[in-house]
């Protein structure tokens, strides 16, 4: 099919034949450098692979406390859980929706969205609403916030560690390893390679 | 310019298939079935009211406290800018730069950022497209990092809230800030870049390979 190889840059529009863009890892617009799509080898099989730990990942973040506090013999813990639920019992509901959204919700969405759309395209079936999935995976990648998250737990570890004993939970390790299998999810995982797989089956 | 919606195409929003005549405004596309449109429908409007919404809110999110401490020795309301004070004279100056980028750098740079791109688009200019361009890819890549505070707060309040000695409550900022930051990261969404190629006309060589 033809049109299949006409390609429109996501951001400034510039129509051009696939076969005129160079095949790096890597393709950028000619006109305005945004980034066209990349090309891995067995780039859709290593995002599954990769969801697949991020999810075990996913569950130990949010099952052991991010960060332990000792003070005057008393010790307190903070889950992620745990943090949405002292927002919300402060009356700041609102920011309590935002912190769960972000930091759980979002990123939980992104990896079912991958599996969804991945796991029957291994077994050479379109998964069933193949484009409201994917459309959601666009809209959780955008406002999932794991690598935030992570920055935002090591500031308060230091700014706790000025006043009392901080001890760095479990949590915390597998959200640092999460946010890295996450960035190589983003890196690996190829949209066009996708959709041109689904279109061909 | 070589636009697709100048020679009547239009790429799908989530498949980035390129449809052609006789598919138009509103069509559905036949990869995936998403409508199509040749920009973001209102977008301008939309990035606006955002934009304007956001402008409002941020006065409050640093003008308020963000996090209420009190203890047996007395009570301290911080606010945005009070907490990295705080911060640069114990000592963690890093952690001061951080914050500061992420919490009040950023949402100020990003709301001039897209008033600069709105006001550009909407005069018709061809100035220096590719900044612009980059500035809008800026925007989108650096918003999410104001979430930091929030989440800070959001820990802070939990560990140290059940302690006797002390307690932690986060303060009204909080709610305008995260609104601060959704309505911010909303706008650059609904801002579509296409827009500050399309009066870039005069023909470029660049294009001419493509």
């Amino acid at each position: 099919m033809n049109r299949a190889e006409l390609l429109a840059c996501p951001e400034c529009d510039l129509l051009q034949s696939d076969s005129a863009v160079p095949r790096p890892r890597k393709a950028l617009c000619p006109c305005c450098g945004a980034v066209l799509y990349q090309r891995h080898e067995q780039g859709l099989e290593r995002t599954l692979a990769l969801t697949a730990s991020a999810l075990v990942l996913f569950a130990i973040a949010n099952a052991f406390p991010i960060l332990s506090l000792e003070l005057q013999g008393e010790r307190t813990e903070a889950t992620l859980a745990g943090a949405v639920s002292a927002l919300w019992s402060q009356n700041m509901q609102p920011v309590a929706a935002l912190v769960l959204f972000t930091a759980l919700v979002m990123p939980l969405a992104e990896l079912v969205a991958l599996a969804w759309l991945l796991i029957p395209l291994r077994f050479g079936q379109r998964a069933p609403s193949f484009g409201p999935v994917f459309q959601l995976l666009q809209f959780a990648q955008r406002w999932g916030m794991v690598e935030v998250f992570v920055l935002g737990a090591l500031v308060s570890f230091v700014k706790l560690g000025h006043l009392a004993h901080v001890e760095a939970g479990i949590a915390l390790w597998a959200f640092a390893a999460m946010m890295l299998v996450m960035a190589a999810i983003e890196a690996n995982f190829d949209p066009r390679e996708l959709w041109t797989r689904v279109a061909s089956l | 310019m070589n636009s697709a919606a100048s020679l009547g195409c239009l790429s799908c929003a989530t498949c980035s298939l390129v449809s052609r005549a006789p598919a138009a405004e509103g069509a559905l596309c036949s990869r995936c079935g998403s409508a199509l449109h040749f920009r973001r429908p209102g977008s301008i409007g939309r990035t606006w009211a955002l934009l304007i919404a956001a402008m409002a809110l941020y006065v409050p999110a640093n003008a308020l406290p963000i996090m209420l401490t009190s203890s047996l020795f007395g009570s301290q309301d911080d606010t945005i800018m009070s907490g990295i004070v705080f911060l640069w004279q114990d000592g963690s100056w890093y952690l001061a730069l951080i914050v500061f980028v992420a919490s009040i750098l950023v949402p100020l740079a990003k709301i001039i950022g897209l008033v600069v791109l709105l006001v550009s688009v909407q005069l018709g200019t061809d100035w220096r497209p590719e900044q612009r361009a980059r500035l809008y890819r800026l925007i989108e890549s650096v918003g999410r990092w104001s979430m930091l505070d929030i989440f800070v707060v959001a820990l802070l309040v939990t560990v140290v809230q059940l302690t006797a000695l002390a307690s932690v409550r986060a303060g009204p900022a909080a709610l305008f800030f995260g609104a601060v930051v959704v309505l911010t990261m909303a706008a650059a969404q609904s801002f579509d870049p296409r827009l500050l190629w399309d009066s870039v006309k005069e023909p470029d060589e660049r294009h001419a390979a493509a």
